[in-house]
């Protein structure tokens, strides 16, 4: 059956050394993936917690974050305030209310959820945080830091052409000493046939091909930073980001159901009968991604149309039924999961008082949508593993009598959601 | 190890070679694969593997590389305040088909009616279905169904109808032919429009009759009306007969009622007896505790005998010594709480009947006469004379509401032919059946499921019925029709909130609540029986009954399937159809049953024609009057060996719909030409002759489909055995696995004596067996823990939960081609299992033992899955996740239970391109539009190449859980129930958390029952969570034996 494969012994040699490098090399590949799910992700943290209202070099909605813990009387206090400022407020400490009054009175959201472990994550996070270096400044080179990669590849080049060229005239002056010695030469094998070259190379384009392929495959059919263009122009923005309108208002299934519900467009009269034109553009002008400007108020005539609303008269046009002459509206659905996929919105909203933005990202800044999490698996149960149970609130989770127990006793604070069966195939898909 | 013999088949009872080979085989079909040496010359040669390996890939990357298709999200513009979408919605409302009456609750998810369940407020039938009850929602979608009014064949508008028909409707007398009708608005309507049109007269015919034992009420109590039978309050049943768990009268009523006298356990041994006499083998005969067979024509003296043997303490001739046995015992026993109830639909025998139960006293306790039955009132009398008017060319008007009789009427064909005499035809029928076709006009009403409605199924009994959705048709409601051919300009909807709005006083609050509840009842249920007096004439009518002589020759019967039932809509439900009939375990098609002896003589015996293989020879049956009919044989044991058998609803004209329809390959033949009329009443049974033909016909049978290899699976006991020593199965079950409960290193007591106790199972042997029967450390299930009982005796095998669980789970249909492969997708399936002498009818017994996925705790599935696809939860689910699974079948070959399903074609066209559907009517075509808006959104629907099985209906535990959570409450017991559960007419089924000590599951498996609690296969330590009740059955005699006979320990070890 199989053809018995005589292989030279140094042949051998130099394929198990490139196999124990192979497994080398994949193991620390896999490694470099999988050391996110160790220690509390201060990045991750700080962008599905704090970026909706924070960037850590300039003010926002909130001030700066980067070296603020410096500025917290103690670090005690600065977890106080990140899990809940309005009762330090209200328990009338001195430095939480002067914060208070110099923000214009705006309340932090409160982040009862948050360990400390993980608040001093994202503080080492913010603190380090570098503000990323345009390109430009690169080329010019003005910058202090300069990079020095660009060098150090032509260094290690040329090194390797002169070990080459050393390597070539070293082995030929070793034939023609061999030649006058009388030593009978090797016969030269060129450099394209040379078997363990080809070996190499072969496995070097194997490894690289298989994680360029495994990464598409894996990566197929995800849609993140997905921006499309939406049949009206909606700022996000400028609804739930400049006049504060709760997300839950529009979307209300978020609380009760499994989808969070696009608003139908009678929701969007409630407040458009009134609102018919934009006129902040001179504070925020409505611009798309694609540079071009938006007027406002059109689109707010483009959504009358939709709703079968007559702006003249205030009020809607009726069609020979005698119904509202309605028009369907084709949003485009941006975040896409798949069809073997149970995801429910009042799980996480209601019971598990997960923040929208944690998923959505910042919404209120956007004023067209885009996709913000990969929305992967590996996203969905990196989240399970870190997140814990409202546990002690819900009496749903009295049945947990050890973990109850072991909280009473001290030796857990908390219960994750992968502690409880969160990671089980048949809690997402059935 | 030794066990009781049971067999699914006759193979397995003889061993023979097909049985064996399909022990051994690990697919049914033969394999494309070559296992020779010659691999290149193999059908599938390695290069070509290669070829399609290289193929795959390619093609991978190129579809990889297609642009993700744009998702539209389209709001309501004007949101129902009531709807939130991805929330299901509940309506109260009332199944009404013909005689069937079930109150239910219709769950719409995003507005399309999904799943129908049973109403738990009703005191009829307490919240059971039967399996029409579930698969009723699948003819909703139906795309056979009438989608607008017609003219001759053509479409036209209600007006133009309307039109013509009121200027037809004056002159020659006219009839409105309906089934029954136990709707109070709808009988007022009727007669305003009667009124109206005075030469119309409103005849009622009932494709399956009842009217004998009307008429004998009538000559009896004086009430033309069938009593309210209470089986729950009987010790002894007496059934001749009557399939009263299957198909007679009120099944589920019945089933519900009749599962709480046989709710045996240790604590308490009372057990309702049940005898059944009849010629075929039926699902209650199957239940019953002593059972006898005599040919149709043998009933009347059976039942003589019993009068007889009642009265004067002996009976009179019988025709075997089993049936005298068996008379004598039970006229005995029928003093103690009996119930006598026959199916006969003679007017003389059913007097008899009624005057045995009126001797035994059953008036006054188990028939009740102050609550009379209106879902039976068709007098046969009154068809046959319609019939020869309208051959006579007398009638002006005929108009067929809910009836089919070119179909169902046993001279259908001459009623066809006569209706081109009459001037004005008027069908309501929602398809173009039979009947339809031949009318002038055809006005389709709307599905039920569409309709407003009421019920009065039983005297002071009302149910309302409310639209789970708007038409989805151009058809309007038959009530509109007779409002608008009355002369009145009140919508139906209208008179009927009226109506009931009246009944409340005006008070809407009140008529709200009515409504949201669904029915209205006397708030106790039934008033107790009060005595009648009975009037009848005995000695007349045992006259005539001695003038009965029995028949010579072959007798058939014709019977109701029990998914199919009368035909109807039902004859083109592909869920109905693909339900393997509880008997037979046949699907798709209709065939003759015959006893094992007959099979012989038709050469339909084992050898050449088998169950395992499908192909069944073709016999011709002609009856006296010359109707003939061809049709393929099917063994049944247990039948009467002069008896034949055969169901209707088959053999329907291809415009019913593309799954009913007959043809060469399936689809069977119409049954009931084979009635005759007997004076006046309809004989659903016939002298026939039968002839052998040389053709052969394949049908498509499931039982066979899985081997056990001779394993025990199931214990039964006689009443008399368990309550001698309540600790017989406890003892049994020590024998299987006490030995393994304690480790063998474990020093053992003084000399053994402890292990003589250990072989009994103790409170805590199952936890050590759980413990130390492997070497896997302990898995500590914290929280919840999902378990399941399902109890042997109340389950009557009536096929609900299979299609229950179709329903919920969108489980596909496969059609007949591919149940014969043993394709089939049933998640849950009633496993049948006969025990004695197949050559001897009387010596049957049969079992049926609901099997899906038991989830087990040390699962065989798991282990041996290259993937992880299928692993377990920490709530003791057995967790399948499709997109995991890569279709090697590991699973399904190391499950013992045989229990998980694989997906060989796409059959659901989950992934189907546009316009690529399934158009040969073997499926459901659930990839077509119409009918897919039945699934279930929030069940995946599986594609091809992936396993599936029983999830416990996890969508539904995930869904009580969040419900809970949001409350903020601990999740109570029984708040998660399964879809098998709900539809179970007989309460068999117990799903709940075992961790809760306080649940019913727990003290159900650790108190009430544990002498009865079994595991199947307990011994091979696969720790299932689910158990059965033993069967306890309240008889003399166990017809299974003790036989050393365990093929898995000779041929395996």
């Amino acid at each position: 059956m199989f053809k018995l494969i005589i292989v030279p012994e140094s042949l051998k040699l130099l394929f198990r050394l490139c196999c124990r490098n192979t497994f080398a090399l994949i193991f620390i590949l896999l490694l470099s993936d999988s050391s996110a799910f160790a220690a509390p992700d201060g990045k991750t943290l700080f962008q599905s917690n704090c970026a909706s209202c924070h960037n850590p070099l300039k003010a926002a909605t909130g001030p700066a974050l980067q070296n603020i813990d410096k500025s917290f009387p103690s670090k005690e206090w600065g977890y106080k305030w990140i899990h809940n400022s309005q009762a330090l407020v209200a328990a009338g400490d001195k430095d939480a209310v002067a914060i208070f009054e110099k923000y214009n009175k705006i309340a932090m959201t409160a982040f009862p959820q948050l360990s400390n472990e993980e608040i001093d994550a994202i503080l080492t996070y913010v603190d380090e945080f570098k503000a990323p270096v345009e390109a430009k400044t690169e080329v010019s080179g003005t910058g202090k830091e300069e990079d020095y990669t660009s060098l150090y590849v032509y260094i290690t080049l040329a090194l390797l052409v002169i070990v080459l060229i050393l390597w070539k005239v070293n082995q030929s002056l070793t034939r023609a000493a061999n030649e006058k010695e009388g030593i009978q030469n090797i016969k030269q094998i060129p450099l394209r046939r040379h078997k363990a070259i080809i070996a190499v190379s072969a496995i070097l384009i194997f490894i690289m091909a298989g994680y360029w392929f495994v990464n598409g495959a894996v990566n197929e059919g995800r849609q993140q930073n997905y921006q499309p263009l939406q049949p009206i122009y909606y700022s996000h923005q400028v609804h739930a980001g400049i006049n504060q309108v709760n997300c839950l208002y529009c979307h209300a299934g978020a609380e009760k159901s499994r989808q969070a519900m696009i608003p139908s467009t009678n929701v969007c009269m409630n407040c458009h009968k009134q609102i018919n034109a934009y006129t902040d553009n001179e504070k925020h002008p409505l611009i798309t991604a694609e540079g071009v400007k938006i007027d406002g108020t059109k689109e707010i005539q483009k959504l009358y149309q939709y709703a079968g609303w007559d702006p003249e008269k205030k009020k809607y046009i009726l069609n020979d039924k005698g119904e509202i002459a309605t028009k369907r509206l084709e949003w485009v659905k941006i975040h896409n999961l798949p069809d073997h996929v149970y995801f429910n919105h009042s799980q996480h909203v209601k019971v598990g008082k997960v923040q929208c933005q944690r998923c959505h990202g910042p919404v209120q800044e956007m004023d067209e949508v885009y996709q913000f999490a990969p929305l992967s698996m590996g996203w969905c149960i990196n989240c399970h593993r870190q997140t814990e149970v409202q546990f002690k609130n819900n009496n749903y989770y009295t049945i947990f009598e050890k973990y109850h127990n072991e909280i009473k006793a001290g030796k857990r604070s908390g219960v994750k959601v992968a502690e409880i069966g969160g990671l089980e195939c048949q809690k997402c898909h059935y | 190890m030794s066990q009781k013999q049971y067999w699914q088949s006759l193979e397995e009872l003889n061993y023979t070679e097909a049985d064996k080979q399909l022990a051994e085989n690990e697919f049914k079909e033969e394999l494309p694969f070559d296992l020779s040496d010659n691999i290149l010359g193999a059908t599938t040669p390695r290069r070509d593997f290669l070829k399609f390996l290289g193929f795959s890939t390619l093609a991978a990357t190129v579809v990889a590389g297609c642009e993700i298709p744009v998702r539209k999200a389209i709001p309501y513009a004007i949101k129902p305040e009531d709807i939130v979408p991805g929330v299901p919605n509940y309506y109260a409302s009332t199944f009404i088909d013909g005689n069937d009456y079930c109150p239910i609750i219709i769950k719409t998810r995003d507005g399309r009616p999904i799943k129908v369940e049973g109403n738990e407020n009703s005191h009829i039938t307490f919240g059971g279905t039967s399996a029409r009850v579930q698969a009723s929602v699948l003819n909703l979608y139906d795309k056979a169904r009438n989608r607008f009014p017609s003219q001759d064949g053509k479409e036209a508008t209600f007006k133009d109808i309307d039109t013509n028909i009121l200027a037809g409707l004056a002159g020659k007398v006219g009839y409105l032919v309906t089934s029954s009708i136990y709707s109070p608005t709808t009988l007022d309507l009727i007669e305003q429009f009667c009124r109206k049109n005075t030469n119309i007269k409103h005849v009622v015919y009932d494709a399956i009759s009842y009217s004998g034992m009307l008429q004998a009420n009538e000559a009896c109590y004086g009430k033309k009306a069938l009593p309210t039978y209470h089986f729950d309050k009987a010790k002894t049943i007496v059934s001749i007969g009557a399939d009263f768990l299957g198909t007679w009268v009120s099944p589920v009523e019945f089933a519900k009622a009749y599962a709480k006298g046989r709710r045996v356990s240790a604590k308490d041994l009372r057990l309702s007896r049940h005898y059944q006499i009849e010629s075929t083998l039926t699902t209650t005969g199957a239940s019953a505790d002593e059972r006898a067979t005599c040919r149709p024509s043998e009933v009347a003296m059976v039942v003589m005998a019993l009068y007889h043997a009642v009265v004067n303490g002996v009976a009179t001739a019988l025709p075997s010594e089993k049936l005298k046995k068996l008379v004598s015992k039970a006229a005995k026993d029928l003093s103690n709480d009996g119930l006598v109830v026959c199916g006969s639909n003679d007017v003389y025998v059913q007097i008899v009947v009624n005057a045995i139960n009126d001797k035994i006293g059953a008036n006054r306790n188990t028939i009740n006469w102050n609550v009379t039955c209106n879902t039976h009132k068709g007098i046969d009398k009154d068809m046959v004379e319609l019939v020869k008017e309208v051959q006579d060319g007398k009638v002006g008007v005929l108009m067929f509401h809910g009836v089919n009789p070119v179909y169902t009427y046993f001279d259908g064909k001459k009623l066809g032919d006569a209706l081109a005499k009459v001037p004005v035809t008027v069908s309501f029928a929602d398809r173009m059946d039979e009947t339809a076709q031949k009318c002038k006009f055809v006005i389709p009403d709307n599905n039920y499921l569409e309709s407003w409605g009421d019920a009065e199924p039983k005297n002071g009994f009302f149910s309302l019925m409310q639209p789970g959705i708007a038409p989805l048709f151009k058809t309007r409601a038959f009530q509109d029709s007779l409002l608008i051919w009355a002369g009145e300009s009140i919508k139906y909807a209208d008179y009927w909130t009226k109506y009931w709005l009246n009944k409340f006083g005006g008070n809407q609050e009140r008529f709200d609540l009515a409504l949201q509840k669904g029915i209205i009842e006397p708030e106790n249920g039934f008033t107790p029986a009060g005595y009648v007096d009975f009037k009848g004439d005995v000695l007349t009518a045992l006259d005539k009954l001695k003038a009965m002589q029995p028949e010579k020759g072959t007798e058939i019967v014709v019977y109701q399937k029990i998914g199919i039932g009368n035909g109807g809509a039902w004859s083109n439900n592909p869920w109905l159809l693909e339900m393997p009939d509880p008997i037979t375990r046949a699907t798709w098609d209709n065939y003759l049953c015959v006893s094992p002896a007959r099979g012989k003589e038709l050469n339909a015996e084992l050898t050449g024609f088998t169950e395992v293989n499908t192909k069944r020879p073709i016999v011709s049956v002609t009856t006296k009057n010359g109707h003939t009919e061809k049709m393929p044989v099917l063994v049944v044991p247990g039948m009467h060996n002069d008896v034949v058998a055969v169901a209707v609803g088959f053999g329907r004209d291809a415009k019913v719909g593309r799954a009913a329809a007959s043809d060469a390959t399936k689809g069977g033949k119409n049954a009931y030409p084979f009635i005759k009329l007997s004076e006046t009443n309809f004989d659903y049974s016939n002298i026939v002759t039968i002839q052998k033909t040389t053709e052969t016909y394949d049908l498509a049978i499931t039982q066979t489909h899985n081997s056990y290899e001779h394993r025990p699976i199931v214990h039964e006991y006689s009443l008399k055995e368990f309550s001698g020593d309540t600790k017989i199965l406890l003892k049994q079950r020590g024998v299987d696995i006490a030995e393994f409960a304690s480790l063998p290193f474990v020093e053992k007591g003084k000399e053994g004596k402890e292990e003589k106790e250990e072989r009994i199972i103790g409170e805590n042997t199952e936890e050590k067996y759980r413990e130390n029967g492997t070497l896997y450390d302990k898995y500590e299930n914290e929280g919840l823990k999902w378990g399941m009982s399902i109890d042997l005796n109340t389950c009557t095998g009536c096929g609900a939960c299979v299609v229950g669980c179709m329903a919920e789970n969108n489980i596909s249909v496969v059609g007949k081609e591919h149940v014969s492969l043993a394709h089939e997708m049933h998640w849950i399936r009633i496993d049948r299992y006969f025990s004695g002498n197949p050559e001897d009818a009387d010596s049957i017994q049969t079992l049926f033992q609901p099997m899906l996925c038991q989830h087990c705790d040390n699962a065989p599935c798991e282990n041996v899955c290259p993937v992880s696809a299928t692993n377990h939860s920490s709530e003791g689910l057995n967790q399948m996740a499709y997109n995991r699974c890569i279709g090697t079948k590991y699973c399904a070959n190391n499950c013992p239970y045989k229990v998980r399903h694989f997906n060989w074609m796409d059959f659901n066209g989950a992934d189907c391109f546009e316009g690529n559907l399934f158009e040969d009517g073997r499926r459901d075509d659930i990839n077509d539009d119409l009918t897919r808006m039945v699934l279930n959104p929030d069940v995946t629907v599986r594609s091809r190449g992936v396993m599936e099985k029983c999830s416990f209906c996890v969508q539904r535990l995930q869904e009580a859980k969040l419900d809970a959570k949001k409350e903020g409450t601990p999740l109570a017991d029984g708040k998660a129930k399964t879809a098998c559960q709900m539809a179970c007419p007989s309460d068999a089924i117990l799903f709940g958390n075992v961790n809760d000590k306080t649940s019913k599951i727990y003290n159900l498996r650790k108190k009430e029952q544990m002498e009865r609690t079994f595991y199947v296969l307990e011994h091979i330590h696969t720790l299932p969570n689910i158990n059965y009740l033993a069967k306890i059955r309240n008889t003399d005699e166990i017809a299974a034996h003790d036989e050393v006979k365990d093929i898995f320990y000779t041929d395996h070890i």
